[in-house]
């Protein structure tokens, strides 16, 4: 058991660098976890979503009860509402969950930590990862939002909005993620999320267009408080030419969001493993 | 580095210089919030090359203490230096010069046995090529060469011991940390834990053994530092730490032909240096210097009694009576 003839390894020079390489590693692991178990991502993925687009896309359009104006006009809505969901869910469920069980039994992130790169590295490197699968994720959705409803969704996609503000959407849900993930202990995570799904995503204008609401003013003036409404009504602005909210007003608030998860939940994340 | 070691109980030891030195600690502290002090100004030296063990009654600061060395816990007080990188200041390069197998099994369950090093080798900046052969090998070692290709939940206790430690010293660190590596095995995968470390040890890594396994530390520490209530309490070899016990050599003797009590009398008297003999059961129990030789003089006592001896046994100190003295007996429930 001689360490010492080890093959070299061909270890990096500087601080900064070891911790890209580390950091690129840790990604380089997940990814490599995900593609392996591609039918667990896309069932975690697509299950819900699927269902919502079949009960109200294609159900209720069918037996006469469409939510609001044609079954066209529901397909389009329930299109970009339907993939700030599967992003929303990434945010939990690739980002947050894992987390649950490393601090509630695995600890299988103790090892992580001890890599060469700080432990907020270690948190970014989560939150990237459930950015990545928030995206794809949104990509295995699109085609079926299209396909599935009674009628087909009209379509207008605006390129320049589509690629900056899917990525902005993904990064929030994810930081979004890690902050549920990292903000309270392990076994009331679980009840949180029991707890705050059904209201993020029924609140989050992914079932009907923001504007639509000003029927109910103070449920238009609750949606506001959701991040979620500003992915869905971005994405909506992004693929449709329905009525949404202002880009000028959705950037500004996702970004601010964005950074304001980001800087708490690695507070909390590098809280919780280091005493 | 004098500092450190000056207020070191046992012998004080000099190194040549820092170089020599893989761990050092300053004054190291640690007091979590609530105000318990778990580590209270330690001074500790680890040589390049040795292996130490850290050994303490549970919550007797040894973890708190790992924990501060491996930048899981942040210190409160003092300072800390491993491989000559300050732990509080640039944990992540702390990183680069450590291999930590943790008390709990934090293997990676969606990975392969192989995986499991090839992943670990490239958190640490190894070439994919570089990391496999490397896990090839390490996993020859030790003996998990025909399970590379199993998920890490189906192996056992043991197995999965050994491929902690071979993920610890992939990256090849300059010191590495043990945490209670054979708390939970059977005997079997103890000794096969204990032969891994013997071979470091021949490679002169630096290990920190941290242990309350007596017996462990003794067999396989070049010097062991007794910690208790956050302070070091001793710091010597094994043998050293031994000699430091007064009257440590436990002495039985058995004999028929004389009553047990009026035994005791007669060894109390006829064996110098004598301590506490007194009958237990149907022997008499007595405590000597260690490293005296006893058994003419028992034999002699025996002889003015009319004693006919039966058994005599000598029992040179072991760890735990030291660890007994300096620690005390009560039980420590956290």
């Amino acid at each position: 058991m001689t360490a010492a003839t080890i093959p070299a390894p061909a270890t990096r020079s500087s601080a900064a660098a070891a911790a890209l390489a580390a950091f690129a590693a840790l990604l380089a692991r997940d990814l490599t976890v995900l593609r392996k178990q591609p039918a667990e991502f896309i069932t975690r993925t697509i299950i819900q979503p699927v269902l919502f687009i079949f009960v109200l896309g294609y159900i209720s359009p069918r037996i006469g009860q469409p939510a609001a104006g044609s079954a066209a006009q529901t397909a389009t809505t329930l299109l970009a509402g339907m993939i700030a969901i599967v992003i929303l869910f990434q945010g939990l469920f690739a980002v947050a969950m894992p987390l649950v069980q490393d601090f509630g039994y695995t600890r299988e992130i103790d090892d992580r930590l001890l890599a060469p790169l700080p432990a907020w590295a270690v948190a970014i490197e989560k939150i990237t990862l459930g950015t990545i699968q928030g995206l794809l994720a949104a990509l295995v959705i699109f085609p079926l939002a299209i396909w599935i409803p009674a009628a087909r969704p009209s379509l207008h996609i605006h390129w320049a909005v589509l690629l900056t503000l899917a990525p902005l959407a993904a990064l929030m849900c994810a930081s979004l993620g890690l902050f549920l993930g990292t903000a309270m202990d392990p076994r009331l995570t679980l009840a949180l999320f029991a707890v705050l799904i059904t209201p993020l995503m029924w609140l989050g204008c992914t079932l009907f267009p923001w504007s639509a609401l000003h029927v109910i003013p103070w449920v238009q003036g609750l949606a506001l408080a959701d991040p979620l409404t500003y992915a869905s009504e971005g994405l909506r602005a992004a693929v449709t030419s329905q009525p949404h909210l202002s880009l000028l007003v959705i950037y500004p608030v996702l970004a601010a969001a964005t950074a304001l998860l980001l800087w708490q939940s690695t507070r909390f994340f590098t809280r919780r493993v280091i005493s | 580095m004098t500092p450190a070691m000056a207020t070191a109980p046992g012998p004080a030891f000099s190194p040549a210089g820092p170089a020599d030195v893989a761990v050092l600690t300053e004054s190291l502290g640690k007091t979590y919030p609530g105000g318990t002090v778990a580590v209270d100004g330690l001074n500790l030296a680890v040589r390049r090359g040795e292996v130490l063990a850290l050994l303490g009654p549970n919550g007797a600061g040894k973890s708190t203490t790992a924990g501060m060395l491996t930048t899981t816990v942040r210190p409160t007080a003092g300072r800390a230096w491993v491989a000559g990188v300050d732990v509080a200041a640039a944990p992540s390069r702390v990183h680069r010069h450590i291999g930590v197998v943790p008390q709990r099994n934090t293997l990676d369950r969606r990975l392969s046995v192989r995986d499991n090093l090839v992943f670990h080798g490239r958190y640490f900046g190894m070439r994919l090529a570089a990391a496999r052969t490397a896990a090839g090998w390490l996993l020859e070692r030790v003996s998990l060469a025909e399970a590379a290709g199993r998920r890490v939940d189906e192996l056992s206790g043991g197995m999965a011991q050994r491929l902690m430690i071979a993920r610890a010293i992939m990256h090849q660190p300059e010191v590495l940390f043990l945490d209670e590596p054979t708390a939970g095995l059977d005997p079997q995968s103890r000794l096969a834990v204990h032969d891994i470390v013997t071979g470091l040890q021949a490679a002169s890594q630096t290990i920190l053994l941290i242990t309350h396994d007596m017996a462990e530390a003794d067999a396989l520490a070049g010097r062991v530092a007794i910690i208790d209530h956050g302070r070091l309490r001793a710091l010597d070899t094994p043998a050293g730490l031994k000699r430091s016990v007064r009257g440590g050599t436990v002495v039985t003797v058995t004999a028929d032909g004389a009553a047990p009590a009026e035994l005791a009398a007669a060894l109390a008297v006829g064996v110098p240096g004598a301590r506490g003999a007194r009958p237990l059961g149907d022997a008499v129990m007595l405590t000597v210097e260690d490293g005296q030789p006893v058994i003419p003089a028992v034999l002699a006592a025996a002889g003015t009694c009319h004693a006919r001896l039966r058994e005599v046994r000598v029992d040179p100190p072991t760890l735990e009576t030291v660890f007994i003295e300096l620690t005390g007996k009560e039980l420590r429930d956290p």
